[in-house]
């Protein structure tokens, strides 16, 4: 987009990112059908240790920017412009055995749903030592004491006997420990977290928070959190950003966002967000869906759905612009212009 | 292409079939939740319903007794069914075929050979025709099917495309075909030709439920942690794959045994009639079918029995398997 989208935000933890996603740009194309670009010039940096969230309703692009970042789309049918530079290296770019090489070891991502992210077939220990025999260059007989390990560690009781237990065999909860034990297994430097909370009861949802955010906290790997529910965000990220029809609406320290957003689509999140506080209080939806979006090109795509839209909205399109820490991109913010 | 052009219908079946192995995840899942008892696996809650199946009881039972049998049969059959005791009793003008007696409970064929050991020691015959063919079948289908659904692509066009020209062909009209190339007919060409009919089948199954496997969350969860692709085929994808591959496995055992059958009878099989086979005595049987149709009716009834047994068995475990028979 412009020079001002592609700028990082002010850099809190003052050392380079480890990952600098620029301009990222996905086109799906279908022999005979317009071209649909799901994620449409994201830009964010994820620094050591940092915890950054993509927050967005369902179909905004979230999980395909991870997966474009992981080299996980399918090999044809779409296509996946700008850079996404992982300690210096753009893993765009990088050939399938060079990225193969990366994930897991490097990178790693854990996925929505637990039980069929797991072979129903083999053990989960296997599943465990699998990972490390792969990247490590382990045999399964010198992996096994360490998958048991793994498996204490993210907080499953009797890991000797886990070890040989099918997916089944376990809970939900369980079983997204089982699916972080193996993503931690190499100790990658980032860890893409694909709504990991999603199928899980919410005090299971809590658990596995705080083991992320401990774990996080214990080896300065890196997060990317991707969610739509913003209690998520609310206790793990740093910083945020907000996605709508694929491109980022805002982006904030956590604090600042929720505290003061400006973004009416953020606002709108917030709202309806039911409380216990407000006596009875309504709850206030975002009216429409994700599929009402005008395209970007001449319009704001939040435009029809928005609570306070002006003419220039359905005219122009808005720039991401920054301001500090935060960057906004929308003509007539919440709070009025600054 | 009507739906009822009957190579379409064939496919479609192949393709349902294949289409319940991408239910095993649900099927799975629904066994986890519903009770977190550890144990309760796919296998072990179809046996629990299998148990109580009639059905498949009947089916088993058929199967094991002829298995048994086919193993004993040299033991147990009362004469050698290659020696003919009673060929002095033979008169090809007036009484080709001796009758029932004391010690020949069947009678004897035209050779005097003692028609009950004929008969036993034919389902030897039947057994390693079954399954092997269907075994070979199995091995050349599971090549293709794991070409075409690991790698896709051109590969999967060309091995899909060959495999749609041989289901064209109507199976029994193939097994004719390679059968009749062989120069000398013998078991051996009669088990090729049966397992050439069965590798489109079996290719076309494994690799629709290779596909349905290659879009599963745990595969793209296994690729997300750098799993070689060598493993992703043969950890990931093929083992969840195999479900509906080894139900048809057993209904291919009994159109194996019934084809095979079939060429023997035509003469295709192997012409050496001191090794009994049923297919074969049903065809030297042809002769004497108005005077005397038992010669025909026991190896007939006995291939049809046999048949039936792995079909009930085999549609049975499949009902058990598909989650969407469930009741």
């Amino acid at each position: 987009m412009t020079a001002t989208a592609t700028t990082p935000s002010t850099n809190r933890h003052g050392d380079e990112p480890l990952l600098s996603v620029r301009d990222l740009r996905v086109t799906f194309t279908r022999q005979g059908e317009e071209p649909f670009t799901a994620v449409d010039g994201v830009s964010f940096d994820v620094r050591p240790g940092q915890t950054v969230g993509l927050v967005g309703e369902s179909g905004c692009g979230k999980s395909v920017t991870s997966l474009a970042i992981m080299g996980l789309l399918p090999r044809r049918g779409n296509r996946v412009e700008g850079t996404a530079t992982f300690d210096g290296t753009d893993l765009l770019r990088l050939g399938s055995s060079e990225m193969r090489d990366r994930r897991g070891r490097d990178i790693a991502m854990i996925f929505q749903d637990p039980l069929s992210s797991l072979n129903p077939v083999v053990p989960v220990g296997l599943q465990v030592t699998e990972v490390l025999e792969r990247h490590r260059k382990m045999s399964r007989k010198a992996a096994t004491p360490l998958a048991r390990d793994l498996l204490k560690r993210v907080g499953i009781p009797d890991p000797d006997r886990r070890l040989k237990d099918y997916p089944h065999q376990m809970s939900g909860g369980m079983r997204q420990r089982a699916l972080i034990a193996m993503a931690l297994a190499c100790a990658p430097r980032l860890l893409i977290a694909d709504e990991p909370t999603t199928a899980l009861d919410v005090t299971i949802q809590a658990q596995i928070l705080s083991l992320l955010k401990e774990l996080v906290q214990e080896t300065g790997t890196a997060l990317v959190m991707i969610t739509h529910d913003l209690g998520v965000v609310a206790g793990l990220c740093d910083e945020v950003n907000v996605l709508y029809g694929g491109r980022i609406v805002e982006r904030g320290g956590r604090h600042e966002l929720f505290g003061q957003p400006r973004h009416p689509y953020t606002n709108g999140l917030l709202a309806s967000i039911p409380r216990l506080d407000a006596e009875r209080a309504p709850l206030t939806p975002i009216p429409g869906s994700v599929s009402d979006n005008l395209p970007w090109t001449s319009a704001c795509a939040f435009a029809p759905r928005c609570s306070q839209p002006v003419d220039v909205c359905t005219q122009r399109t808005p720039q991401l612009e920054e301001s500090g820490s935060r960057a906004l991109r929308c003509f007539n913010p919440v709070g009025g212009p600054r | 292409m009507s739906p009822t052009n009957p190579m379409n219908r064939r496919k479609d079946r192949i393709d349902d079939l294949a289409a319940t192995s991408g239910g095993t995840a649900t099927l799975v899942r629904e066994a986890g939740t519903v009770d977190e008892k550890p144990g309760v696996s796919l296998i072990a809650s179809a046996w629990k319903r299998l148990r109580r199946n009639p059905v498949f009881l009947i089916g088993a039972g058929i199967t094991l007794l002829f298995v048994v049998l086919a193993l004993v049969s040299r033991v147990i059959a009362p004469h050698d069914p290659a020696v003919g005791y009673l060929i002095d009793q033979v008169r090809p003008q007036s009484n080709p075929v001796p009758g029932p007696q004391p010690g020949f409970p069947l009678g004897a064929d035209d050779a005097g050979r003692d028609l009950l050991s004929r008969l036993i020691v034919g389902s030897q015959q039947t057994l390693i025709v079954g399954v092997f063919a269907t075994l070979f079948g199995l091995a050349g289908g599971m090549v293709l099917g794991i070409l075409a659904g690991a790698f896709g692509g051109w590969v999967d066009a060309l091995v899909m495309r060959i495999v749609d020209v041989l289901l064209s062909i109507p199976s029994l009209l193939l097994a004719f075909s390679i059968a009749a190339l062989a120069a000398r007919p013998s078991q051996l060409t009669v088990i090729i030709a049966v397992a050439a009919v069965q590798v489109p089948i079996f290719a076309r199954l494994l690799r629709g439920s290779m596909l349905a496997q290659r879009h599963s969350d745990h595969v793209l969860a296994a690729r997300a942690l750098g799993v070689t692709e060598r493993a992703v085929v043969f950890r990931h994808m093929l083992p969840n794959a195999l479900g509906p591959v080894i139900v048809q496995s057993t209904l291919v055992l009994a159109t194996s045994i019934i084809d095979a059958a079939a060429l023997s009878f035509l003469g295709l099989g192997n012409p050496n009639d001191r090794q009994p086979e049923w297919g074969q005595m049903l065809g030297k049987a042809q002769t004497y079918i108005y005077d005397y149709p038992h010669l025909a009716v026991y190896p007939a009834l006995c291939i049809i029995v046999v048949a039936l047994g792995f079909t009930l068995m085999g549609e049975s475990l499949r009902e058990a398997l598909d989650p969407k028979s469930r009741r």
